[in-house]
């Protein structure tokens, strides 16, 4: 190796750059965000187009409270992030049992829904093309919604554990971040499946 | 040497990455190209039984797929993840740990693609692997119509090194956004660095379709699923969206990393700054945008109506628009220049030439009634294997011998350069050029042989022997990085009295890049520093 050209250093007054996690949990969310475009329009597409029963307004019903809950539950992840921000870890820790709460019943709503349509309804993934796409429509986001779970979960053991700080704040906020998205997917997931769709 | 293969497994600097991102695209690359050869060799005399259809069907499915996703992406994404942070004054990127992650899921896609030479066959004796075709259409793909795990290892295969490709991606853009060295505002990044941010964007918006559309293949089959079951309501044409979704946008993922080498190369070689800048980068945001909305140029043929092939056409030729900017920025930039002719130089200038060929004809198949003849013809393959060739795989070529310096601290000989570009060219010409031919006279793509009556056999022995100059030129080129990663000559930090910061560190750099994070206050910080008296940064 020979020496290399010293390329001179001087300081540079005030040179600020995005935060990588933000910016690295946006692209995620612009990628999932064109994953989901196709399952919906894969829905809308195939509106209508099943050859056998049973059709969405036969067997759905709007999960109302359901997505009361987890609309909820973006609110008490901003304000854990708040508090945590605020230094008051207690309070923080709250709102993130809060959190996790409120979507648990979100996921419990749909278990129970699946296991209405699957053994009394008899609609199954093979069923029709509804039942291929709502499946794989409302799946993909329960598990995305499963996933922001088990790290909202884990970030409330670590809260509990006491090893939660500030300099904590700007993770947590990355990841109310994916929260807010899997929400506002729902929103988008609600409008097509239960109310177009039905 | 244990010690030796356990620091490159586990290694998560961006140049180990990088590098070994390029190593198992060469390799693809030589499979790929194999089965090239055998293809051409089928088809190089009439009623030829060299191979059965069944292996010619597989050898296409195979070299499509492998070129597309083990070559292509992962050698573009090899440089990237080189250069992009040395470029910038970064030492690492922005998330290390997720780069290594992405780099072996993609390979190991790789290697679940070639299992299925082994596995594909399942209980059924269906057969080895894939023979779908790239794309896979509708309901081909069905458990129905594929039996088997051939289908199974493509798309499982294609799905894992899509997550790789997301993950990359995501790495990059994130390492240009946050971690650019001091002074580096966006508009002083060189310019392979804002071709990368653009196809770091792209990689999200067309990846992820071919991604989802991979689980709802998944579903199909493994579920029993109806997505694109025709029997069930399901639609082949919603596979085909989704599929070219994903398909033309992918073509420019490919090409902008291409012309980001460009940008960074032609100037080097003409001494002059790159003319037009802020053209150059206006011009690839906007190839971007419009490259999202020319898919349906592919599927002119299905009969989507008068108003849906007049939208795709005029966005097609749009785009065309856009990259013209891009070549007369390149030739503007020559102009007056002192060209240094190097080897890399050499294949830079080919590109000039074939790229705006390759251009030509898809302006013409983006005439819809034009391409209803032409769809599914010889004519096709000859126009995207002169984008893919003659354009990308030729940056391909002049970047190893650009950069190649700096990942190994030796020259690459140019004598064997020589011989390479030249035994390339005549190659690439006989093969591509006399391609068009057949299918204008009708030759459909993907027959595995024809009869000696339709007018097409000299034609196909012409493309057939341009073939072998490009397998042995290729070769030249394998020898010549083993050979030169010994005993080229020595290249000191910065062989090309170039520009951009990656030349200010010792060549190969050291793991940590820069002994102090660098200052920048232009575009060209190495002009300013070798330039004190005319510094570019007194114009900015």
């Amino acid at each position: 190796m020979t020496t290399a050209v010293p390329v001179p250093h001087q300081p540079v007054e005030e040179w600020h750059q995005p935060s990588r996690g933000i910016v690295g949990m946006a692209c995620l969310i612009t990628a999932e965000s064109a994953i989901f475009v196709i399952f919906v329009t894969a829905y809308l597409y195939y509106l209508g187009k099943s050859l056998t029963g049973p059709a969405p307004h036969d067997v759905l019903d709007a999960p109302i409270f359901a997505t009361v809950c987890l609309l909820s539950s973006s609110i008490t992840v901003h304000f854990s992030v708040h508090e945590l921000r605020a230094v008051r870890i207690a309070r923080s820790a709250w709102w993130l049992a809060a959190t996790v709460l409120l979507g648990s019943i979100f996921i419990g709503f749909t278990a129970f829904e699946w296991y209405d349509l699957i053994n009394h309804h008899g609609l199954t993934i093979s069923t029709n093309l509804f039942g291929t796409t709502f499946y794989s429509l409302v799946g993909l986001h329960a598990s995305h919604v499963l996933v922001g779970l088990i790290l909202l979960s884990l970030a409330l053991i670590f809260s509990i554990a006491g090893k939660v700080t500030e300099h904590h704040a700007e993770r947590l906020e990355v990841l109310s971040l994916y929260w807010h998205f899997v929400d506002a997917v729902w929103v988008v997931v609600f409008t097509v499946v239960y109310i177009i769709g039905r | 040497m244990l010690q030796f293969l356990h620091e490159w497994i586990t290694t998560v600097d961006h140049k180990k990455i990088g590098i070994m991102y390029i190593l198992y695209a060469l390799v693809f690359l030589l499979i790929a190209g194999l089965e090239a050869i055998l293809m051409r060799i089928q088809l190089a005399v009439p009623n030829n039984t060299f191979v059965s259809p069944q292996v010619f069907n597989r050898l296409f499915t195979m070299h499509g797929t492998t070129m597309v996703f083990f070559v292509g992406m992962p050698i573009l994404f090899g440089f990237g993840n080189y250069l992009v942070p040395l470029m910038i004054g970064a030492r690492d990127m922005a998330f290390p740990r997720l780069n290594a992650f992405s780099f072996w899921i993609s390979a190991f896609g790789g290697l679940l693609l070639y299992f299925s030479y082994f596995g594909g066959s399942g209980l059924y004796g269906a057969g080895s692997a894939p023979d779908v075709g790239w794309w896979a259409y509708a309901p081909l793909t069905a458990r129905v119509f594929s039996p088997g795990h051939s289908t199974d290892y493509w798309t499982l295969s294609i799905f894992l090194s899509g997550i790789g490709s997301i993950g990359t991606a995501l790495n990059l853009v994130a390492t240009t956004l946050c971690m650019r060295c001091p002074g580096m505002k966006l508009s002083r990044m060189p310019l392979l660095v804002w071709l990368y941010l653009v196809t770091g964007v792209l990689v999200f918006l067309a990846v992820s379709p071919l991604t989802a559309a991979q689980i709802m293949l998944c579903i199909d089959r493994y579920l029993g699923g109806h997505f694109f079951d025709t029997q069930a309501g399901g639609s082949a044409v919603l596979w085909m969206h989704f599929f070219w979704i994903f398909g033309h946008p992918e073509v420019y993922v490919l090409v902008l990393p291409a012309f980001a080498f460009a940008n960074e190369i032609v100037p080097v070689f003409s001494r002059k700054a790159i003319f037009g800048y802020p053209a150059m980068v206006s011009a690839t945001v906007g190839i971007g945008f419009i490259s999202l909305t020319v898919w349906a140029h592919h599927m002119f043929t299905v009969g989507l109506g008068a108003g849906a092939n007049a939208f795709f056409t005029f966005s097609t030729m749009l785009i065309a628009i856009f990259t013209g900017i891009k070549i007369f920025n390149w030739v503007a930039t020559l102009w007056g220049g002192n060209i240094h002719f190097t080897t890399a130089m050499k294949f830079t200038i080919a590109f000039l030439f074939q790229f705006p060929a390759a251009g030509l004809t898809g302006i013409m198949l983006s005439v819809s009634p034009f391409d209803w003849q032409l769809s599914h013809s010889y004519f096709v393959v000859a126009h995207f294997h002169y984008v893919l060739v003659g354009a990308i795989l030729f940056m391909i070529f002049a970047a190893f011998y650009f950069w190649y310096p700096k990942m190994t601290g030796r020259m690459l000989n140019d004598t064997l350069g020589s011989w390479h570009f030249w035994l390339f060219v005549i190659g690439f010409h006989l093969t591509f050029d006399f391609m068009h031919i057949p299918g204008m006279l009708g030759m459909p793509r993907r027959i595995y042989t024809y009869e000696a009556d339709r007018g097409w056999a000299i034609w196909n022995m012409i493309v057939s022997s341009g073939a072998v100059f490009q397998a042995v030129a290729v070769l030249l080129f394998a020898w010549n990085l083993v050979r030169s990663y010994f005993k080229g000559d020595p290249a000191g930090p910065d062989p090309w009295d170039a520009w951009t910061l990656e030349w200010s560190t010792s060549s190969p750099p050291p793991s940590y890049n820069f002994a102090v994070i660098p200052t920048v206050e232009s575009r060209r910080p190495l002009w300013d520093l070798k330039h004190p008296e005319d510094p570019d940064s007194q114009y900015e």
